[in-house]
């Protein structure tokens, strides 16, 4: 059973998803909560670490806290997916255990 | 009673909602501007998603202080700066910002948009020509 990682910081002021990114397992997922949803974003100087990530994890933005910011799905790097609230248990459900990148 | 006019610069660093620093921020500009000072918002780093368009905050039980952002021009505060560089990191441009009008009752001169994206050698200028700055 994997992983699922989850970020709350943006990428562009702690380098929690970084880290993150580093030493989460192939096959693990990681989900971008919080101001960890900027990273999601197409355009952004964040764009090479999620796109190497990709290759290797599974990536989740959650939907609530991206619309919160004033972002839709579409504005999302391809590849990456949108949860809720239900499906974030459901993951936390899932895999082994839940590990928080504070 | 005489009064001084003061210049102040409220430097905006932080992303909204993730931390209380937006809305701080918002609450002792308001302050500032009833007292008749000179209010400058520069919004520069994360801060520049305070000013993004669209924010709805009905997923995740928090208030949306966004339209707040929208009535400054009412409180004649009249100077809101962008850092340019800080957009382009982040895959941003000044069509993803609210627009800001203001407008002076008295006069009738009005701005259609008081967001003004700028260079860093104006958000230096900014600094030096400021009496005070608030950090957030």
């Amino acid at each position: 059973m994997s992983i699922l990682h989850t970020v709350n910081k943006s990428p562009f002021e702690r380098n929690s998803l970084e880290s993150c990114l580093k030493f989460a397992a192939p096959g693990a997922a990681v989900l971008l909560i919080e101001d960890g949803v900027y990273a999601g974003l197409r355009d952004t100087t964040a764009v090479p670490l999620i796109a190497d990530a990709l290759e290797r994890v599974k990536i989740y933005v959650l939907g609530p806290d991206l619309k919160a910011r004033g972002f839709a799905a579409e504005r999302l790097i391809p590849g990456i997916g949108v949860v809720d609230y239900a499906q974030f248990v459901a993951m936390a459900v899932e895999h082994a255990k839940v590990q928080a990148w504070l | 009673m005489s009064e001084t006019i003061k210049k102040f610069l409220y430097l905006n660093r932080k992303a909204p909602y993730g931390t209380i620093y937006a809305w701080e921020s918002l609450e002792v500009v308001l302050i500032g501007a009833a007292f008749d000072q000179e209010v400058n918002l520069l919004f520069m780093d994360d801060g520049v998603y305070q000013l993004a368009k669209g924010q709805d905050t009905s997923g995740i039980g928090m208030k949306n202080f966004s339209p707040t952002y929208r009535t400054l021009g009412d409180y004649e505060v009249k100077n809101i700066f962008v850092d340019r560089d800080s957009l382009a990191a982040r895959g941003l441009t000044q069509d993803d910002l609210l627009q800001i009008a203001w407008e002076d009752i008295e006069t009738e001169e009005s701005v259609e948009n008081i967001v003004t994206v700028v260079d860093a050698p104006a958000v230096r200028a900014l600094m030096d020509a400021a009496d005070v700055v608030f950090s957030f």
